[in-house]
């Protein structure tokens, strides 16, 4: 399927969805089925660096809080355009903010690639275990800048207050039906980039690098450039599904924005669902964050992360290429099987 | 076909106090065949990491086609052609056999064609001419049968020929063979030889680092010896291997 059938095709989709969710009338599906589209974008973005290249991030809720925080940090500023603004610039700047949620998408996507290219270039030489770390202590020195950061509120937290409804050219839209919309929208942006990194020269190099880096740069794949584009486009996808969230949870503080189970749980989903292939994200996303909404309503939030935790190990010791790697090889075994090879 | 493809001048590299390689001068000419030889960590893979960019060295200068290769990384003088396999096979275990050759017909060969590096004269590849050579490589190395295998599959000896097909997919004109032969029986060995005589024969320069010197005698023109990090030797085989110095080395003064 060529790249834009397969986008219209997922949107599609995804539109069917929010009609089946509509049709339910029960605002929580909505408020279920946000975290769980923006776990998918997670995962999907985890695994462009660390499925695709094999470079493990355990810092994504870094690059996701500084999506959050670039929505706080312009929403603050967009809230009291005469205060922050000179007189000169604050009538123009009245008439742009505040910005719309697509926009601080963007914004907070930049955002968070350019720190996926700082990432990439401050780790040029570490791999494995090291290149982990590193992205784990990325985590912990922004948490204690944003922590310090005052005018995003701190440690204190921010509130950020969403209206109820939004008016779209003389139609009214509820809130949370137009966030999981730009969610679908973002799911479907996600999941084509990584089909199409995928089936691209870039996604052979990428592999090339997950398998042997000398190698590699010895077939003339020039790995630094590589890895500091999956970096960056990992980051800022990472960014962008972080972007809306300051609306859909009205009080942000770091301990949630950079709360461990975004770490966690971006690993586990594409290691559960598959790592070599764009659906394995998406499967394990969808199973993961379903099940912990469920977990969330039915017991606590904190058996969510514990779930995840232990289904990772499960996966890893005896299922290591996930869901769709699994099902892949028994659909390829049985082919041959019946070919007769 | 006697313009020097390869000039190494005054080469030096020392891990801490170690001296791996010192002073080594090279020349190596287009179309010729050469065996680099010496016992255990006397510097040739020290040299051959120098020479294509994995390893930085510290004095001298590489000249490849005379252009001054130091500064260059890796990859891009496997762009401006040196290609090498390694002394353990290091296959892309997730790609099939066919496509480890793809990685460098798409980042090599393609990417000739899209830069500035105007050292072969080739086009942009379709993704058919590729496949097509693909096929082509396979069945010149005898692998054709394995395209769609993953390495896991794969034997030693065809492990090995594996190796040489990735490096002469980014067409190169220099190759070199680290220890493409070890842990081969005698049989397998000989069709290593004649693989490598085979490529030689299409315009390929070789440089051939080997332990086993029924290998090397047969297929060098020209032996060049390394010691303790030093050159010792370097002329016809026969008179390399009659070289009291050499003999020194090999079986001890």
């Amino acid at each position: 399927m060529r790249t834009p059938v397969f986008f219209i095709v997922a949107l599609l989709c995804g539109l069917a969805v929010f009609g089946a969710a509509l049709w339910t009338a029960n605002d929580y599906v909505f408020y279920a089925g946000y975290v769980v589209l923006h776990f998918i974008v997670l995962a999907t973005a985890w695994n462009i660096l660390g499925g695709y290249c094999g470079y493990v991030n355990f810092g994504s809720a870094a690059f996701f809080a500084m999506g959050a925080y670039s929505t706080i940090a312009l929403h603050k500023l967009g809230t009291n355009v005469g205060r922050y603004f000179p007189e000169a610039i604050a009538p123009v700047a009245g008439l742009i903010m505040p910005l719309p949620v697509p926009v601080l998408i963007l914004i907070g996507g930049c955002v968070a690639g350019l720190v996926g290219l700082g990432t990439g270039y401050l780790t040029l030489r570490l791999r494995g275990a090291f290149f982990a770390i590193a992205t784990l202590a990325l985590a912990v020195v922004l948490q204690t800048l944003v922590i310090n950061w005052d005018f995003v509120g701190g440690a204190r937290g921010a509130y950020v207050i969403a209206p109820q409804t939004l008016a779209i050219g003389g139609f009214e839209l509820r809130y949370i039906h137009y966030l999981a919309l730009i969610m679908i929208v973002l799911v479907v942006i996600a999941l084509t980039v990584a089909r199409l990194i995928e089936r691209s020269r870039l996604g052979y190099g990428f592999a090339s690098i997950r398998d042997d880096e000398l190698a590699a740069e010895a077939c003339g794949v020039p790995t630094l450039r590589l890895k500091l584009i999956a970096t960056t486009i990992s980051g800022a996808l990472m960014g962008m599904a972080g972007a809306p969230f300051p609306y859909y949870i009205n009080y942000l503080d770091p301990a949630s924005a950079f709360n461990l189970s975004y770490g966690v749980n971006s690993i586990a989903m594409p290691m559960i669902g598959g790592t070599t292939s764009w659906i394995g994200p998406l499967v394990g996303a969808i199973i993961i964050a379903t099940l912990q909404q469920w977990m969330t309503v039915t017991f606590s939030s904190e058996w969510g992360v514990l779930f995840a935790g232990a289904l990772l190990i499960a996966f890893v010791i005896l299922a290591p290429k996930g869901i769709v790697g699994h099902v892949q090889d028994f659909l390829r075994q049985r082919r041959q099987s019946r070919t007769g090879r | 076909m006697t313009r020097p493809l390869l000039e190494v001048a005054n080469l030096g590299k020392r891990f801490g106090g170690f001296v791996a390689l010192e002073g080594i001068n090279l020349s190596v000419n287009e179309g010729e065949r050469v065996g680099l030889i010496g016992p255990n960590g006397s510097g040739k893979s020290t040299l051959v990491n120098c020479v294509c960019g994995t390893l930085v060295n510290e004095t001298g200068t590489v000249y490849f086609d005379g252009q001054d290769m130091n500064g260059l990384t890796a990859h891009e003088r496997t762009h401006r052609g040196m290609a090498r396999s390694f002394q353990l096979p290091r296959p892309f275990g997730s790609l099939t056999v066919a496509d480890n050759l793809r990685i460098p017909m798409i980042y090599t060969v393609n990417a000739r064609a899209h830069t500035a590096v105007k050292t072969h004269e080739r086009t942009h590849l379709s993704p058919a001419e590729i496949d097509a050579r693909c096929a082509e490589l396979l069945g010149l190395v005898g692998l054709a049968d394995k395209a769609d295998k993953f390495p896991r599959d794969l034997t030693q000896i065809e492990m090995r020929k594996l190796e040489l097909a990735r490096a002469m997919a980014a067409d190169p004109k220099l190759l070199i063979a680290d220890e493409s032969m070890a842990g081969l029986s005698q049989s397998e060995v000989a069709d290593i030889v004649a693989l490598l005589i085979k490529l030689n024969e299409r315009g390929i320069t070789i440089i051939l680092i080997e332990h086993i010197m029924s290998a090397v005698m047969s297929f060098s023109q020209r032996i060049v010896v390394l010691v303790s990090g030093r050159k010792i030797a370097d002329g016809r085989p026969d008179a390399v291997v009659n070289d009291p110095q050499v003999i020194g080395a090999y079986l001890g003064q």
